[in-house]
């Protein structure tokens, strides 16, 4: 992000503080937040038995004719070039159809790198693919075949013999920091953020906290491998593709390969998990790229290796954070600053420092990101990138200081939690995160926690409790289309290329449009993952939900003037203005007076009709501009630590969440539970092991990369505040990533209550936990 | 993947004439050798399904225990006998991999397995001398987490990774071979060897020969035996430390005893030093430390696996203590 960036965004901030609130978007609450039938309710996955059954088809299960299968050359070599490259054997070998390496690649141009400015900007690299000689990180795709079946294609790969010269790499996180470049932003937000003097105050202060928290990168690791099948029919390109972004991608490939937007189709109906990890990586644009080469379709699956050597995962960090506090225990200062990885060639900034400016006040603040760079795969979004290693920084942080000053940690945060965003002044559009924490902390039994670490023992386990906080915020992103068709039988179908990535995307829209325009929920079908459907924005930033549902909005209420237009003279609703009636029961009614209805079907059936279709955009999410609107949460976690051994044994967690409307509690508290078990591995398990000697991720395998098992998962306890926000669609914020933030401090915290040590090197792994 | 023969033998004879062929594997349940084919870590020519061999789990004449090579490791730690006579087998088993794979997983192919080394695994990124003899050891100076500080070599410090192992190495296991000369048979101790110069060379087996069979003795140790695996999760990794114990108690004295510990040496280790300062002695804190470092004296620590000497001496202390105490 550019200075010029800051300055455009620092003014609308300004500009949209001036209009009164109820000029704007989500000015006078969305009317469905104190009329609700199937939102709100428990309601199954609508993809739930079409996946049971084995019926949804993924991109790598799609029945193609002629198809063709794609395997990949990964550079084992980290910066260099490739010196000598022998393709014979794999040319020759059996069912080969061809080989490709940068002497044959069709000369491309770069994705754009994701930006905020252009929706379509999705590149999380803009390194040229398969076009020369140079390695730029170990992993870097040097060469492709394409063959008849999947083993000739995977056997072929293993014939080319490439010769490389080596040259000096970048691979180590120390050495490089002295070289870290400091952006003037982060996302939309301004980079160095400054309020008072912080390092003084910091020096003044009655209690200090004053520490150093180091995070270690994380890959992405989706049931789901990444993989895409491509296919040229005639100028037009389709393409089945895992992606959390359907509409952007075939903007993208319309742009790289030349091609007119409508010449490009992306199909994506399920995604696998995505977490962040299933954007535009090369594998897709090599996949397009050869399947005009050889003229046929093309599959080309990523190995679980290959996902690790070229989908690029969670950054290190290392952080100091920094807490001033009066006798009183308010926060005279705060300070987060620290260095994560962020090649130039990549896109993410790994935001860790923007959760830290919306929770708590205090008289000085002081925020400071620097990017290192290295010779990687350029790290990426990954579930809360920044939320949920900052938050491990700064609520290990706040439980220091609780601890030094002999504080309760829930006290602490409670008697500093702001009322306003605490940097910029805005008022928050609705934030219980207090209640969050009394209602959480009754539910756990937090009165049970020993202050004092150490104090409770069973056997050879000490147990301890612990506590964070979380923020994530609110996204609606711009350019959500959405296009309503009401059928003569009453029924309607709304359709988007929103993305489906199994946390009921489809199952919560359609709940909203039943209550939206006032039919059942069997009378709606909803259309996504098609980018040939309306346009609808990646799903990311957990903004898809309100995204999605700020166009239903916009496009119901053209519905709404169309059909009172259509309905004529001798309905019972003539006369009546859009803003006079609402659609419900499956018509429209008049507002005064319900009895005043007419049906869908029959509106349609006296205009001789067999349907209607609206199409419309969700209105600009100025609301974001001019409230501050975070989910919060408030974790708690038991657990115990072997005396002996070390090992942590989570025994009980609970996230108390404060972010709206919960519109489907089966499909919320899953989203909640998955994003905490994410948590755990966070602070327990997780750690890619990148050999600074080669620059070369060695544990690229799920045996070797521990995510948590099911034995490492205790029973976890979600509730929520159901408060809905007044200034948001269906008075919903996202829930994706907020389960994550905060679960690593909780564990930190909860060990140090267990043990007395403070761990403030993620993963907490045993070795951390014994004595010396 | 290279082209590969298939066949399966229908008895230990046809298993002998159609292995020894450079080239040729003994196949069990694949739980490692398949994944081992598919990395392009070991390349075969020839694959010998030996799943059709003895697999039985019988009382031996002389009271103890004999198990078919081909016997799957579920088999064995469900088995009666096994659960009565020598818990801690079933233990070790039930410690291990997932049970989808100990379904498949055979106990001689169990035996036989290899290291599960990040540098031995990774074909085209690092050096490894197990692999390619004389290439030279990424892991040292690398990722050594799950190496050993025990039995270790310059040329190779990767660590055994079988559970049932340790186990089998406490209870006295022997192996029963069978090659064109005949049967033999070799302790289980004696079986594994260590690096040295030649890390590429695992065993004592010929690659004439196979393995049909595991015999234990009579254990001494059913009332008073565990076995304990530290790991990194809680379930489906390899130990970074585990502890197999065996012990008797004459009035407050250690009568008999048997240690063996996995996750620390090339090798399952039996902790022969261990045993010899601590039979006919109490069990004190002093006495085991004492005995502990008798045997851990000449441990190699790296920055990796340092902190498993430490762990390893917790765990068993703890685990003698709790054993030494009133019997169950």
């Amino acid at each position: 992000m550019t200075k010029i960036q800051n300055a455009v965004i620092g003014s609308v901030r300004t500009v949209i503080g001036w209009v009164p609130a109820g000029w704007l978007p989500g000015g006078s609450p969305d009317p469905l937040i104190e009329r609700r039938a199937a939102i709100g309710r428990q309601a199954s996955r609508l993809d739930g038995p079409l996946k049971v059954t084995g019926e949804a088809r993924f991109a790598a299960e799609v029945a193609v004719d002629n198809l063709s299968y794609a395997a990949l050359v990964h550079s084992p070599i980290t910066r260099g070039r490739i010196m000598r490259l022998d393709t014979d054997a794999a040319d020759a070998a059996p069912g080969v159809i061809l080989v490709v390496t940068h002497r044959n690649m069709p000369r491309l141009g770069t994705l754009a790198l994701i930006g905020m400015s252009d929706m379509s900007a999705i590149g999380n690299s803009d390194l040229p693919i398969l076009q020369d000689a140079q390695v730029h990180y170990n992993g870097q795709v040097v060469a492709a075949v394409i063959a008849e079946t999947q083993e000739q294609a995977d056997h072929a790969v293993s014939l080319i013999m490439i010769d490389y010269t080596a040259e000096p790499a970048k691979t180590l996180f120390e050495e490089a920091k002295a070289t870290a470049r400091t952006p003037a932003s982060v996302l939309i937000e301004k980079n160095h953020v400054t309020v008072g003097n912080a390092e003084r105050e910091l020096s003044r202060s009655a209690h200090i906290v004053d520490n150093v928290y180091r995070t270690p990168p994380h890959n992405h690791n989706a049931i789901e491998l990444h993989t895409v099948t491509a296919m040229w029919e005639g100028d037009g390109l389709l393409v089945h593709d895992t992606t959390q972004m359907v509409a952007p991608s075939a903007t993208a490939l319309a742009k790289l390969f030349g091609l007119k937007r409508e010449q490009v189709r992306v199909l994506s109906p399920f995604v696998g998990g995505g977490f962040g990890g299933k954007g535009m990586w090369d594998h897709q644009i090599v996949a397009v790229a050869v399947a005009r080469m050889v003229g046929r379709p093309v599959r080309l699956t990523l190995s679980r290796e290959g996902v690790y050597r070229i989908i690029g995962g969670r950054t290190p960090s290392e952080q100091r954070v920094a807490i001033g506090a009066d006798a009183a225990g308010r926060f005279t200062a705060l300070i987060h600053s620290g260095y994560s990885v962020m090649p130039p060639y990549g896109a993410c900034p790994e935001q860790y420092t923007l959760g830290s400016r919306a929770i708590y006040d205090a008289k000085s603040f002081e925020f400071l990101q620097r990017h290192v760079d290295l010779d990687i795969v350029p790290n990426t979004f990954m579930r809360a990138p920044g939320e949920a290693i900052g938050t491990f920084a700064v609520e290990s942080a706040v439980d220091e200081m609780a601890h030094a000053m002999g504080v309760d940690p829930i006290d602490m945060r409670m008697a500093n939690i702001a009322e306003r965003h605490p940097v910029s002044g805005a008022p928050f559009s609705q934030h219980a995160l207090k209640q969050a924490f009394t209602d959480g902390a009754e539910r756990f039994g937090w009165n049970r926690r020993v202050a004092e670490p150490g104090s409770r023992r069973e056997g050879e386990w000490r147990i301890g409790i612990g506590c964070a906080a979380g923020s994530f915020p609110y996204a609606r992103m711009p350019g959500a289309n959405v296009r309503i068709t009401l059928h003569g039988d009453g029924s309607a179908t709304i359709a988007c290329s929103a993305q489906e990535m199994g946390m009921g995307t489809a199952t919560v829209q359609v709940q909203h449009a039943a209550d939206r325009l006032g039919l059942p929920l069997e009378a709606i079908r909803f259309e996504l993952g098609d980018s040939d459907l309306p346009a609808s924005p990646m799903a990311g930033g957990s903004s898809q939900t309100a995204s999605v549902a700020g166009a239903i909005i916009a496009a119901a209420e053209k519905l709404t003037g169309e059909m009172l237009r259509l309905a004529g003279n001798a309905s019972p609703v003539a006369g009546l203005r859009a803003g006079e009636v609402r659609l419900t029961d499956g018509g429209i009614a008049s507002i005064a007076d319900p009895s005043r209805h007419d049906s869908f079907e029959s509106i349609l059936a006296r205009a001789a009709r067999d349907d209607m279709t609206v199409t419309a955009a969700g209105s600009m999410p100025l609301e974001m501009f001019k409230f501050a609107m975070h989910s919060t949460s408030a974790v708690f976690c038991e657990l115990r630590v072997s005396d002996v051994t070390g090992e942590v044994r989570v025994d009980r967690l609970l996230g108390s969440f404060d972010c709206g409307t919960i519109l489907n509690p089966k499909t919320a508290a899953s989203q909640f539970r998955g994003g905490m078990i994410m948590g755990l591995g966070l602070a327990l398990t997780e750690e890619t092991l990148f050999d600074g000697r080669s620059g070369r991720i060695m544990n690229a395998s799920l045996a070797d990369y521990h995510i948590p098992t099911h034995l490492d998962v205790p029973q976890i306890d979600v509730m929520w505040t159901d408060i809905p926000d007044p200034r948001s669609p269906l008075g919903a914020r996202g829930i994706g990533e907020i389960g994550i933030t905060g679960v690593g401090a909780a564990v930190a915290n909860a060990v140090f209550n267990a043990t007395g040590k403070r761990v403030r090197d993620l993963p907490i792994t045993l070795d951390k936990l014994l004595p010396d | 993947m290279n082209p590969i023969s298939y066949s399966r033998a229908a008895s230990v004879a046809d298993a002998l004439h159609m292995a020894g062929g450079q080239g040729a594997r003994l196949l069990g349940g694949g739980t490692n050798l398949v994944d081992l084919m598919r990395k392009g870590v070991d390349t075969p020519s020839q694959l010998v399904d030996v799943t059709a061999l003895p697999d039985g789990i019988d009382r031996a004449e002389d009271g103890g225990l004999i198990i078919g090579a081909a016997a799957r490791n579920s088999a064995v730690a469900a088995h009666p006998l096994v659960r009565s006579g020598y818990p801690m087998l079933a233990r070790a088993i039930l410690a291990a991999a997932s049970a989808q794979v100990r379904n498949m997983a055979t106990v001689g192919g169990n035996v036989m397995q290899r290291t599960r080394c990040l540098y031995f695994n990774d074909v085209a990124g690092a050096r490894c001398n197990k692999r390619v003899p004389g290439s030279g050891c990424d892991a040292i100076g690398g990722f050594n987490r799950y190496h050993a500080i025990l039995g270790g070599s310059d040329a190779c410090i990767a660590t055994h990774p079988s559970d049932m192992c340790v186990a089998l190495a406490a209870l006295d296991g022997q192996v029963h071979i069978a090659g064109p000369a005949g049967e033999r048979t070799v302790p289980l101790v004696a079986f594994h060897r260590l690096p040295g110069e030649r890390p590429d060379i695992e065993t004592v087996l010929d690659p004439t020969e196979i393995v049909v069979a595991i015999t234990l003795p009579p254990s001494p140790f059913a009332a008073r035996s565990a076995y304990r695996k530290v790991r990194d999760r809680a379930s489906y990794a390899f130990a970074l430390v585990s502890v197999a114990v065996g012990l008797t108690m004459r009035e407050d004295r250690v009568d008999a005893i048997s240690v063996a510990f996995g996750g620390i040496a090339p090798k399952p280790w039996r902790a022969a030093r261990i045993e010899d300062a601590l039979r006919g002695a109490s069990l004190s804190p002093s006495a085991i430390e004492k005995a502990f470092e008798a045997e851990f004296a000449d441990a190699t620590l790296l920055p990796g696996n340092g902190f498993k000497r430490g762990l390893a001496k917790r765990t068993l202390s703890a685990m003698l203590t709790e054993l030494g105490g009133p019997a169950q």
